[in-house]
């Protein structure tokens, strides 16, 4: 078994490669951008929405609650970020339990990426709630000697954030190759409730540790 | 002993103990911060979601030392990049 879906090359041509990792991200976006958009086909106020349309509604309250809580600011424009985060990495991670599909954050690329992102995403909110000026004032406090750590501390937890969710999730599919071959009939089916488990946990913590950057970052203090 | 021998049980050696002795600590942290957070809770049991919260938020930056070891772990056994290069010195 391949370490990564990176490893697994459907079609190649020059410098364009289609390995597994793009195709199951696709098959992610696919189902999330689906599923939205056949929801949201009728929307309609009071009660009279549909099931889908009540559910996306209580998924969508409930991330900005719990952005609202740890942020303890108005959650309007983290919400979409941070919700996309954590929707498309917990489908991502409940998708390789499907038989013939593995999760794409089983692959350092995307958990990288995601982690590119939320270290793009963290100036770029603190440009828009502080000014340039303000933003960058951060780094020099509370003096000018922990410059250098501020931004090897802004380095690792990026870093930080890529290698946990690449962790996680590959050692999840890793465990349940090896029992395969070596008590095939009933542990692997509990280490992949396990891993299911993992994974929600891990789309939930990520989402949870960019909320608290993005909060750091446009605070008041 | 020739080099593929010893890149073998260098790496084996390595992967073996990188997890053992890194797994020790992350759980005993994590061993200390799930009783602080119960005692917490039972101080406190309104502010039980918040404490939950923060208890799992720690817990994972905490295990992210003992996903590193086994990271640097599979690498060893399954992508050694010295060991491939060997092979390949060897086969060809």
């Amino acid at each position: 078994m391949a370490l990564s879906p990176d490893a697994i090359i459907f079609w190649q041509r020059g410098p364009i490669t289609i390995n597994a990792t793009i195709v199951y991200t696709w098959i992610v976006m696919l189902l999330l951008v689906g599923s939205s958009w056949l929801a949201t086909r009728r929307l309609s106020h009071e009660s009279h929405g549909s099931l889908w349309q009540t559910g996306l509604e209580s998924v969508v309250t409930l991330i900005g609650d719990q952005i609202r809580e740890i942020t303890r600011q108005p959650a309007d424009h983290i919400l979409p970020f941070v919700g996309t985060l954590f929707l498309f990495i917990a489908t991502a991670n409940v998708l390789g339990v499907v038989p013939g599909l593995r999760s794409p954050t089983g692959s350092l690329s995307t958990t990288a990426a995601l982690a590119v992102c939320v270290f793009v995403a963290v100036p770029v909110y603190g440009f828009m709630k502080r000014g340039v000026r303000g933003y960058f004032g951060q780094y020099v406090q509370p003096s000018v000697f922990m410059l250098p750590f501020n931004i090897l501390g802004e380095l690792s937890r990026t870093l930080a954030l890529a290698v946990r969710l690449f962790g996680n999730v590959m050692s999840s599919e890793m465990i349940v190759a090896i029992l395969l071959a070596i008590v095939p009939l009933f542990f692997p089916v509990v280490m992949q409730m396990m891993g299911l488990l993992i994974g929600l946990i891990q789309a939930y913590i990520f989402a949870v540790l960019a909320t608290v950057y993005i909060a750091s970052a446009t605070s008041d203090i | 002993m020739d080099s593929i021998s010893l890149i073998g049980i260098a790496s084996i050696v390595t992967a073996g103990l990188t997890i053992a002795i890194g797994s020790i600590a992350p759980a005993l942290g994590e061993g200390r911060a799930l009783a602080q957070a119960l005692t917490s809770i039972a101080q406190q049991p309104d502010e039980a979601n918040t404490i939950m919260r923060t208890l799992f938020v720690g817990l994972a930056m905490v295990e992210s030392t003992a996903i590193y070891c086994f990271v640097v772990a599979m690498i060893l056994i399954f992508a050694n990049p010295f060991w491939n290069q060997v092979l390949a010195q060897g086969g060809g």
